[in-house]
């Protein structure tokens, strides 16, 4: 195993390389989705059933892509910091959820937006919806159980357990519309073989699509090194990050 | 596609822009509850090591 990889469970470690790194991703998430924006919004033609309602996917599916990405991630966190007992594995975990939450509210209004004119409500109970919906509580779920406990150890332990658990709803999302009778479109792009959709469609997607990705990543840092801060601020390498 | 045409979106302007506007809204969020997070974690461990010193002191 590479050294660097022991060295993200340094608390100190992590707080530098997320200031390092935060900016740049930042950077090219603002870049690819200005792009994905303004050419899926005013040069992309409109789609021949839909029209220019169709143009909700340039935010609607990138967001769901990561609210599902950023849960997935984050159970995968909250695993390595039960098994090894890594601290910033907890942090990294606490860090995830409330962007992931923030994104899979985006997916629901935005399909929400979308269902109205489209499939002549707001809201169904439509597996893949349900689904989602889940996927909002089992965020509000964790992020309410790491600060239901005195000792906070005991909180981050017991949140992500919770998170390890609801990572099953995760294929559950991806295949409700494959697995049920739903009124959600399946698959178009995150599939095998050719997307079923036109490449003056395609690209635009796609730009947004992993802007939102590194729009993740640059936001993780960000309040990743908050909560390193909050958990370690007893601790001595925090003395020289902290003084002016 | 001209200015009007843009803005009304094809007759679904009253779903496509809130949509855009909730997206920014979140993005922007979340840069500034970071931030603010990060922000209210210097203080808190200034404060804790300002009182360590004080104690010891």
């Amino acid at each position: 195993m590479p050294t660097w990889f022991y060295r993200l469970a340094s608390p100190p470690y992590v707080y530098r390389v997320a200031a390092r790194f935060a900016p740049w991703l930042l950077a090219g998430a603002g870049l690819l989705i200005v792009y994905g924006l303004v050419d899926g919004l005013a040069f992309t033609p409109p789609d021949y059933q839909q029209g220019d309602a169709f143009r909700i996917i340039y935010v609607h599916v990138p967001a769901s892509a990561l609210s599902v990405m950023a849960y997935t991630f984050m159970a995968v966190a909250a695993a390595i910091g039960l098994i090894w007992r890594i601290k910033v594995a907890f942090a990294v975990a606490a860090a995830a959820a409330p962007i992931g939450a923030s994104f899979t509210l985006l997916t629901l209004v935005t399909g929400s937006l979308w269902g109205r004119p489209m499939w002549g409500t707001y809201w169904a109970w439509d597996p893949r919806l349900t689904s989602e919906l889940i996927l909002l509580f089992l965020y509000f779920g964790v992020m309410s159980l790491r600060v239901a406990f005195e000792d906070p150890s005991r909180g981050d332990r017991a949140a992500a357990l919770l998170a390890v658990v609801g990572v099953v709803n995760v294929p559950i999302i991806h295949f409700s519309v494959v697995w049920w009778n739903s009124l959600h479109q399946g698959a178009t792009i995150l599939k095998l073989g050719t997307p079923a959709i036109d490449a003056s469609m395609r690209w635009p997607l796609y730009a947004s699509l992993l802007g939102f990705m590194l729009f993740f990543g640059g936001v993780l840092c960000l309040r990743l090194r908050g909560e390193v801060l909050q958990r370690e601020r007893l601790a001595t390498w925090v003395r020289e990050a902290v003084r002016p | 596609m001209n200015v009007t045409g843009f803005w009304a979106m094809g007759g679904y302007a009253r779903y496509v822009w809130p949509c855009v506007a909730l997206a920014l809204g979140i993005l922007v969020w979340n840069i500034w509850s970071a931030r603010r997070h990060h922000a209210r974690a210097l203080a808190s461990a200034a404060r804790a090591i300002a009182m360590a010193g004080s104690e010891r002191a």
